[in-house]
């Protein structure tokens, strides 16, 4: 440090009225909350990739898998991706009608994923190829699971959201609430991609 | 209150019977320390302080935990160069620099010095570096998968195979398997002096710890796994064998006595042992294995020679499918949606086995091999690959292989002696 | 949805049956003096009228400042539990020789020792550091608040009902049997059937998602809402290492999380992660456990680096030596502790080269820490040191904690560590780094702060008294064990027959004493200083002549902080103030925007509690109802819009006024 000068470096106090943006601090925070959920699901894959060849001399992933159920699932999800992006479109344009259209068809998609996901489980279990079988199976359970739990949460927010936007319509708050539920549910669709191609394509080579 | 307990120290040393052995024992060997080069430097040690008390693990009989302490003194005095002087800079800044003290320069603005910066991060690294190397030399050399190369400082190795020990950690007690001798010990176990011995180590229930301060560090055992440890004991005596990872209600009386025997002594105790009548099969497993507390010594004359890679294998139980042939089939991808009714309830229901409260109830993979078949797969499992013993200087690494970059080219391509190293040895590290 | 199972249950109350009331005279003896201790705290509220004051000021508050004040009381009650437990642990083991068996039986006293753990790092370390830079990082920055006020409050309530959890397992069920990382298959339904590790997953959970959602927003906080000017490399350190540990801590808890919802799995669904049979791997655990554990031992001590370094500042009234290298030195143990996590299990036989690898690795962390050492040691020289109480904490610190890095290092080589490890050497040393180096660090940060926070200081003589008797204490109580150690005695022991060990069991039962008497000085401490507020008044605002920016405002802070933002033009804001006689602005107040206080926080909190409960006992439509209840809580919360009010200008101005007076009073 050089010696002190006695002349100040400048004002020390910022006396015009300092306005903070409202809410200027949520995305970056919704970003790290999503960084902290994609931890998660690093352990969650880590689990998988230590206990994915753990059959207990039961079934494997090409036992047990219909890649044709899981490709029309994936679809359902990207699709959904892709109509949550018009959604913040029509958002931008200030057209509430249209971005509570397009919400309602992610919702619809979205649902749709869930239903596949569950039919995916149930006939799983149906089999006797539930979690408890072995530990591939947990770990398949696990990991696909959370997802699909994180996916309901999203449905849900969107179903809240949706109502919220017709109530007082595309006010700040609303429009950063539709940016924060963006982020999240193009995580869950990068997340997905990576259980369609981890679980899913590498369990059936 | 420190009255009190100076009564009870003197007490002790009235009464002080289990621990005479071990005095004894000491006693004998005093002269071996002075030899050894480093062995004086302990004398130094602010820890020698302890000399007073039973400091076991610095003072060990066994080689492998001799040189562990070694190791454990050296790195200390390495961090003490650093530790003592910046202590004693502490107390000398904190008093010259107290505020009644005027005559002290006072510097309120110098907050910054390149030199003495690059001093402060150097320092440290330096003897980290040496530490590390240290630490790489010391972690292969000691490493307890490693077979001994030498039964001390003093006495090379001769060609003989190490002693055998299977160790088995219960709820909560130790089983010792003698494959060689055909004979098992609960609780109790004996080894000849000098001789090294391999334990394989693996447990029924939960995780455990098997430790014997006196001759080598601790390790795992764990169900479903195998664990080794290679050491030797160069003093006769009795030492106390102990779990060092909490196990559960019973732990704190898991503890067993290891007596150090010359060969005459080891070849009694194994006949006595022989001599005791009961045999130790599955059935007297299964029932041995149920939960029991602070247990008396035992002895068994016969066992089932397959018997521990049965308790690794987690198939001791009559009709339970082997880990070993399990992971076969799950190598192969499984054994398909036939695989999924290929379970049944449990053989041997006990602890360990209630219903979750959400879920089906516990039940076991059936095994399918034939006999034959197990017996190949329990018997060539057995048979883990043993590096080739080598001739080495101790802690300098010489007989290790070089650290190999990623794409597995030689880091140290030359090499650092000039001489042509003794064969059987390789290079320099 | 149950199946019938071995357990017994039934629709009501689940597993819950007057069989959870423990059988021990012990316990039942706490629970009375608990019971009458509470009763009489609630007549006194009652008496005093105090609820609605307490509801209204500090329950529903989003203030930063009250709920760091919060945290620390929260930490400093559940202090007094965890000390209980290991004042018992030290008796247990100085009588329990010669065929004793001590005066307690393995499931007490194997309680005892997990709890003790679980305590100590999650509802006393944690929310201490969390409680303290929540008071001290928005101060130092500048700020009115952190950047999600209302969050902050739901995360300090859900790590007091994580606590609640945990409490209540000493009177209804159990507490965990297992050590505090409840490591399977021991923790497994299989081998710890009861509620025990139930109680442990639940009130972790429940806690860690506080943990979480404040590591992120005081995360984003320090992003995002510093003063204009205050660049990165002019942050205060304090808020440089809570900057470090809050990344720790979101780059962290998850996955303490997930794996606890993975054992959860095990235990209540029958999964196969952690188990002996069907394919699972309880060493997974162990790994993915120490994943998130040797970030915590950081999240832990970085905070406190943080304020040694403020406090040698500022008590040896000069600039800290060496910032830049303390912050690069900050990060490197940041980024370093993700890289060290298999030396807790160098005996699970991986081999040499990995544990050579993950040994050296932890060797390296001791170069920054090391430079940071003599960063403090060379700010001292050529300085004026006033030893003021948080100086002679760091002094400690200093001396003690260098002994604690050096057996930590020694326990980083991997054949040193095969004779070390679970020994009570092991003890020693992380008691000797937690205590020598994150409580010294804590005690030191309470006097320092405490007069900003109260106004008034902490009585010196009282406090000398605590610090002797702690340090004294500290060294009787561990030296004990690091002998014991090297003697080959294991940790978690509960009886012994090798009589020649007593002699130290007795001494660090001592030195327990001595730091009984420690605590007790300190709680009188703050008896007597409330009692003599008024002698130990601070009218400054700036007692101890500060350099950062908290000493800026009055003690304590009015609710908004600074009535005007302060602008940074380097290191040590307040100090420059002071040289350039900056005084602060007394025009044009204008209103100050503020959040709303809000009752939904509790609620939330409270719901996950009672949720968690549910699910320990079994109690399936108890937890459906609680967690049906935070779902529709928190949705409800997003419906309400109006979250925030003005400050009026007049009474900014009113404030300020008075804040003039009192200082025109103390002559500055």
């Amino acid at each position: 440090m050089s010696t002190a000068t006695q002349t100040a470096p400048g004002d020390f106090w910022e006396v015009e009225p300092h306005h903070h943006h409202e809410g200027a601090s949520t995305s970056i925070g919704f970003w790290i909350y999503l960084m902290s959920d994609c931890l998660m699901f690093a352990v969650l894959f880590a689990v998988f990739g230590v206990l994915g060849g753990s059959y207990a001399a039961g079934p494997g992933p090409k036992d047990l898998f219909d890649l044709e159920l899981v490709a029309l699932n994936t679809a359902f999800l990207l699709l959904s991706s892709i109509t949550y992006g018009f959604a913040m479109l029509a958002m931008v344009k200030e057209n509430t009608r249209g971005t509570l259209m397009w919400l309602g068809i992610t919702l619809v998609f979205g649902l749709l994923f869930l239903a596949v996901e569950i039919y995916e489980f149930q006939h799983l279990i149906h089999l006797g190829a539930g979690p408890q079988r072995s530990a591939f199976l947990s770990a398949f359970f696990a990991l696909v699971g959370t997802h699909g739990l994180h996916v309901a949460f999203g449905c849900l927010w969107l179903v809240t959201l949706m109502i919220q936007i017709r109530q007082r319509g595309l006010i700040p708050a609303n429009r950063r609430r539709l940016a924060c539920l963006s982020m999240f549910w193009h995580f869950l669709d990068v997340i997905w991609i990576g259980v369609f191609t981890f679980v899913y394509l590498l369990g059936m080579i | 209150m420190f009255d009190m307990g100076h009564g009870i120290y003197l007490n002790v040393n009235l009464k002080a019977s289990p621990s005479e052995q071990l005095r004894k024992s000491r006693g004998q060997r005093g002269h071996h320390h002075m030899k050894h080069p480093f062995k004086h430097l302990l004398w130094l040690a602010p820890i020698m302080l302890l000399a007073g008390c039973e400091a076991v693990v610095l003072r060990p009989s066994g080689d492998i935990a001799a040189r562990q302490a070694n190791l454990l003194v050296q790195s200390t005095l390495l961090m003490l160069i650093i530790i003592i002087p910046v202590m004693a800079l502490t107390v000398w800044f904190a008093w010259r620099y107290r505020a009644t003290n005027k005559q002290a320069s006072y510097d309120p603005d110098w907050d910054h010095s390149t030199k003495l910066e690059l001093v402060i991060w150097a320092i440290p690294l330096l003897i980290i570096v040496c530490l590390g190397a240290l630490t790489w030399v010391g972690t292969h050399l000691l490493d307890p998968y490693r077979p001994l190369d030498r039964i001390s400082a003093e006495k090379p190795i001769e060609d003989e195979q190490p002693l055998q020990v299977q160790v088995v950690a219960m709820d909560w007690k130790w089983l010792f398997i003698y494959p060689e001798q055909g004979i098992a010990s609960v609780n109790e176990l004996a080894v000849p002096v000098d001789r090294p011995v391999e334990f394989t180590l693996t447990s029924t229930s939960v995780m455990n710890a098997f430790y014997i301060p006196a001759m080598a560090g601790m390790i795992y055992a764990m169900p479903g796994m195998q664990t080794t440890l290679n050491g030797v004991f160069n003093h006769p005596g009795e030492y106390q064998g102990l779990a060092s990872h909490y196990s559960g209600h019973g732990f704190s009386g898991m503890r067993f006595k290891a007596h150090a025997l010359d060969g005459a002594g080891f070849d009694t105790w194994v006949a006595e042992a022989a001599d005791s009548g009961e045999a130790l099969d599955r059935a007297r497993y299964l029932e041995l294995e149920k939960p029991s507390e602070n247990v008396a010594p035992q002895a068994f004359a016969q066992v089932d020679p397959q018997l521990f890679s049965r308790v690794v294998n987690m198939c001791v139980e009559e009709g339970r499918m082997c880990m070993a042939e399990m992971m076969a089939y799950d190598a192969q991808g499984g054994l398909g949606l036939p695989g999924i009714a290929n379970v049944a309830a449990l053989t041997d229901p006990g602890r360990g086995t209630p219903r979750p409260i959400l879920g089906l109830p516990p039940f076991q993979v059936t095994g399918i091999c034939t006999v034959e078949e197990l017996n190949e797969m329990l018997a060539s499992a057995d048979q883990a690959e043993r590096p080739a013993r080598r001739d080495l200087t101790p802690m300098r690494g010489q007989g290790l292989e070089a650290p190999q970059g990623i794409l597995g080219r030689n880091l140290i391509p030359n090499r650092l002696t000039q001489s042509t190293p003794p064969s059987g040895a390789d290079q320099n590290l | 949805m149950a199946v019938p199972s071995d357990i017994q249950t039934t629709f009501l109350l689940g597993r819950l049956d007057w069989n959870a009331i423990p059988q021990d005279p012990i316990v039942w003896a706490t629970g009375v003096v608990v019971a009458i201790g509470g009763a009489g705290l609630l007549w006194m509220l009652h008496k005093y009228r105090l609820w609605s004051y307490l509801w209204h000021e500090w329950f529903t508050t989003v203030d930063h400042k009250k709920i760091g004040i919060m945290y620390v009381v929260l930490a400093l009650v559940m202090f007094v539990r965890g000390f209980a437990d290991a004042i018992m642990m030290r008796l247990q083991q100085a009588i329990a020789f010669g065929g004793s068996e001590g005066y307690l039986n393995s499931h007490h006293y194997d309680q005892i020792f997990s709890a003790h753990g679980v305590i100590m790092i999650f509802f006393v370390a944690m929310p201490f550091v969390t409680g303290l830079m929540n008071y001290v990082v928005p101060l130092q920055i500048g700020a009115r608040d952190v950047s999600f006020p209302f969050l902050n409050n739901l995360s300090f309530w859900m790590t007091v009902g994580g606590a609640v959890l945990v409490m209540m397992s000493l009177f209804v069920g159990e507490f965990a049997q297992t050590g505090w990382l409840a490591f399977p298959p021991l923790s497994g339904i299989g081998y710890s059937p009861y509620v025990g590790v139930d109680y442990y997953i639940w009130g972790l959970q429940v806690a860690g998602v506080g943990t979480t959602l404040s590591g992120i927003n005081l995360l984003v906080t320090i992003i995002k809402m510093r003063a204009p000017g205050m660049t990165m490399m002019r942050m205060p350190i304090f808020t440089w290492t809570s900057l470090c540990t809050n990344i720790l801590i979101v780059a962290s808890f998850p996955v303490l999380t997930a794996t606890l919802v993975l054992l959860t799995l095990d235990r209540y669904v029958g999964t196969n992660f952690f188990t002996n049979d069907l394919g699972g791997n309880a060493m997974m655990y162990v790994n993915l456990i120490w994943i998130w554990g040797h970030p915590e031992v950081y999240i832990l001590i970085l905070p406190l680096f943080g304020v040694y370094s403020e406090v040698v500042a500022t008590f040896t009234g000069k600039r800290l030596f060496g910032y830049t290298s303390m912050v690069y030195a900050t990060v490197c143990i940041t980024i370093l502790s993700y890289l060290v996590w298999l030396h807790h299990f160098f005996t699970m036989g991986s081999g040499a080269s990995v544990n050579s690898f993950f040994g050296i690795t932890t060797m390296i962390i001791s170069v920054p820490t090391g430079a940071k050492i003599f960063n403090w040691l060379f700010t001292m020289y050529r300085s004026r040191i006033r030893f003021e109480l948080p100086m002679m904490w760091t002094i400690a610190f200093m001396l003690t904690f260098v002994i604690g890095g050096m057996t930590g290092v020694l326990l980083a080589v991997p054949p040193a560590d095969f004779v070390l490890h679970n020994s009570l050497f092991l003890v020693a040393h992380f008691h000797n780094v937690i205590i020598g180096g994150v409580l010294f660090g804590l005690f030191a940060a309470v006097y320092y702060w405490w007069p900003k926070a109260f106004g008034f200081r902490l009585d010196p003589w009282w406090g000398k008294v605590s610090f002797w008797f702690w340090v004294v204490g500290f060294w009787t109580a561990f030296a004990p064990l690091y002998i014991l150690g090297l003697m080959g005695v294991t940790r978690r022991v509960r009886v012994f027959d090798d009589p020649s060990l007593q002699i130290w069991f007795v001494i660090a039962a001592f030195g327990a004493v001595l730091i009984a008497i420690g605590i007790a000085a300190m709680f009188i401490q703050f008896g007597v200083s409330i009692a003599r507020r008024d002698q130990l008044r601070d009218e400054t605002g700036d007692p101890w002549d500060g350099r950062t920016l908290e000493w800026a405002t009055s003690s304590p802070p009015p609710a908004y902080n600074f009535a005007f933002t302060p602008v940074s033009h380097g290191l040590d804001t307040w100090w420059d103030m002071k040289r350039y006689g900056q005084t602060r602005p007394r025009a044009a107040y204008v209103p100050i925007h503020m959040p709303r206080n809000t009752g939904t926080g509790v609620i939330i909190a409270g719901l996950s509690t009672i949720c968690g409960f549910a699910l320990v006992w079994y109690i399936w439509w108890l937890a459906a109802l609680a967690f049906a209840g935070i779902v529709v809580a928190s949705i409800l919360h997003t419906f309400n819009y109006a979250r925030d009010y003005h400050i009026p200008a007049e009474e900014v101005r009113a404030t300020e006024d008075a804040r003039d007076r009192q200082l025109a009073s103390a002559g500055v």
